[in-house]
């Protein structure tokens, strides 16, 4: 074996290969958002489907994308293999009385970190299906400003969070996201090696502020549409 | 005091264990470990086979004692052993579920008795100094900042319990390995070999089959000395810099 894939494959090499694509898709969730919040400019749509123009004909964006199915794909594989290792790890005898007490993280979320990211894969399963596929391998309404022809991507939005279950899906995965990231947003950065007195409290608040901030704005676009439009 | 205690009975490595329940009569002056050994002179005494648990020193110092209490390595209190733990935090009619440490890495033996030597193990991979370090060296003849002196100070009080690993819903061992780490790496005379060090405890640390660590914390919540995870940070850090920063490719 290689250095490299000695390190890789190591039980910390593994935790790096989470934290350093966790980060990525980190800072993905703010481009994402930032494309979603053209939903609330009341323009019709006219904002939000230029974006999305922009982001699926840019080829740097392009090249971007995939090296975000990448990453997703790795961060959910390399997830799933490190819990069947740990189950492995903690034998098959369990404790007669379970108790999980933890120092400085969510507990809940900390031990439910996969199920969790399971249920926000699925989540990504429908969701693609739902707009990303329609908009590259399917059919979507188009419209025409200024003389150009543009996928309405908007109107795709709009139809489908008047679904009732998919509304809720949403919602629930959202809520998902919000205890993955309350814990994955520090542990990423304890698993870089990053724990110092001065910025670690830092970092733990920006955790904090990331993890409700953006799974709620993420839930109140299917909520709003649904409810209010 | 009448307690209950439902202890976990295991026959030996092979056989397969389950809990059994016995009443015992302890007072609030004795100590954990006290109240078990007059429920194994009972148990003697009807000509039964005691209850299999380790001790040593009794003064928290060891390691030796581990024991899982109502679901908590070392009991109910912070900051302390098993055999620390007092029997003033009970009251008359508790009932106490005594189980093993349970890990891969840790099979259980008999009884309450588990094998800890992937620990020693970990240790025999870097663990110790193996540069000449001179005579006993005059006092500040080698000059150490006082503050990594005392972090140096904190890893080293891990007394190689494994309550870390206990508590653990991976059954890691990154806080145990990470602080003989962080103990010789962070002085002058550990510093020579710091790089292969890191890489071959956490080797080891992995080949034994413990748990990738996913930052729970209930090791820090639970360990008797009050170790801190960012000793896993600075491993982590150091593994990383080892890794890649050292010039042997393979
Ligand atoms: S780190 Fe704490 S819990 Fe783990 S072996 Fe050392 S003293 Fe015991
Ligand atoms: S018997 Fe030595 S620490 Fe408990």
């Amino acid at each position: 074996m290689s250095w490299f894939t000695k390190f890789i494959t190591s039980s910390l090499g593994q935790k790096l290969v989470m934290s350093l694509t966790g980060l990525f898709l980190i800072l993905f969730l703010c481009v994402h958002l930032y494309g979603n919040m053209q939903l609330y400019k009341g323009d019709e749509g006219y904002a939000y489907n230029l974006f999305s123009h922009f982001m699926t004909h840019n080829p740097v964006i392009e090249g971007i994308a995939y090296l975000l199915y990448a990453f997703i794909l790795l961060h959910a594989i390399q997830g799933i293999a490190l819990w069947v290792q740990n189950r492995r790890a903690r034998g098959g005898q369990g404790y007669a009385v379970k108790v999980t007490r933890t120092t400085n993280t969510n507990s809940f979320a900390s031990r439910n970190m996969a199920f969790l990211g399971l249920l926000i894969l699925v989540f990504l399963g429908i969701h693609m299906g739902d707009f990303w596929w329609k908009v590259k391998f399917g059919t979507t309404p188009m419209v025409t400003y200024e003389g150009e022809d543009y996928q309405n991507l908007y109107a795709l939005v709009e139809s489908s969070f008047r679904i009732g279950w998919i509304v809720a899906l949403y919602v629930l995965s959202m809520v998902g996201l919000f205890f993955h990231l309350l814990h994955g947003f520090q542990s990423a950065f304890q698993t870089l090696g990053i724990n110092h007195k001065k910025y670690t409290p830092v970092i733990r608040f920006l955790g904090w502020v990331y993890s409700i901030i953006v799974p709620l704005l993420f839930a109140s676009m299917p909520i709003y549409y649904y409810f209010f439009k | 005091m009448k307690l209950t205690l439902k202890i976990w009975r295991q026959k030996n490595a092979q056989a397969k264990g389950k809990f059994e329940t016995y009443t015992v009569e302890a007072n609030e002056h004795m100590s954990f470990l006290e109240m078990l050994d007059v429920l194994n002179e009972e148990l003697v005494n009807q000509k039964k086979e005691p209850v299999a648990f380790e001790h040593d020193c009794r003064e928290g110092i060891c390691g030796a004692c581990s024991l899982v209490i109502n679901g908590q390595p070392h009991g109910p209190m912070n900051g302390t052993t098993t055999c620390q733990v007092h029997m003033r935090h009970y009251k008359d009619g508790d009932t106490i579920v005594i189980e093993p440490y349970r890990a891969k890495a840790f099979p259980v033996m008999k009884d309450l008795v588990v094998d800890r030597s992937a620990f020693d193990r970990i240790i025999q991979a870097g663990g110790f100094i193996s540069v000449n370090t001179g005579q006993a060296q005059d006092a500040n003849a080698i000059p150490v900042d006082h503050d990594v002196a005392s972090s140096a100070f904190d890893a080293a009080t891990c007394i190689g319990c494994g309550a870390c690993v206990a508590a653990c819903p991976n059954a890691s061992a990154m806080l145990f390995t990470s602080a003989k780490v962080a103990h010789l790496n962070m002085l002058p005379q550990g510093k020579v070999e710091a790089q292969q060090r890191v890489l071959n405890m956490v080797k080891q640390m992995d080949i034994e089959g413990f748990g990738r660590c996913s930052n729970i914390t209930a090791c820090e919540a639970e360990c008797p000395k009050g170790i801190s995870v960012t000793n896993i940070a600075r491993m982590n850090r150091e593994y990383l810099g080892a890794s890649l920063g050292s010039e042997k490719t393979a």
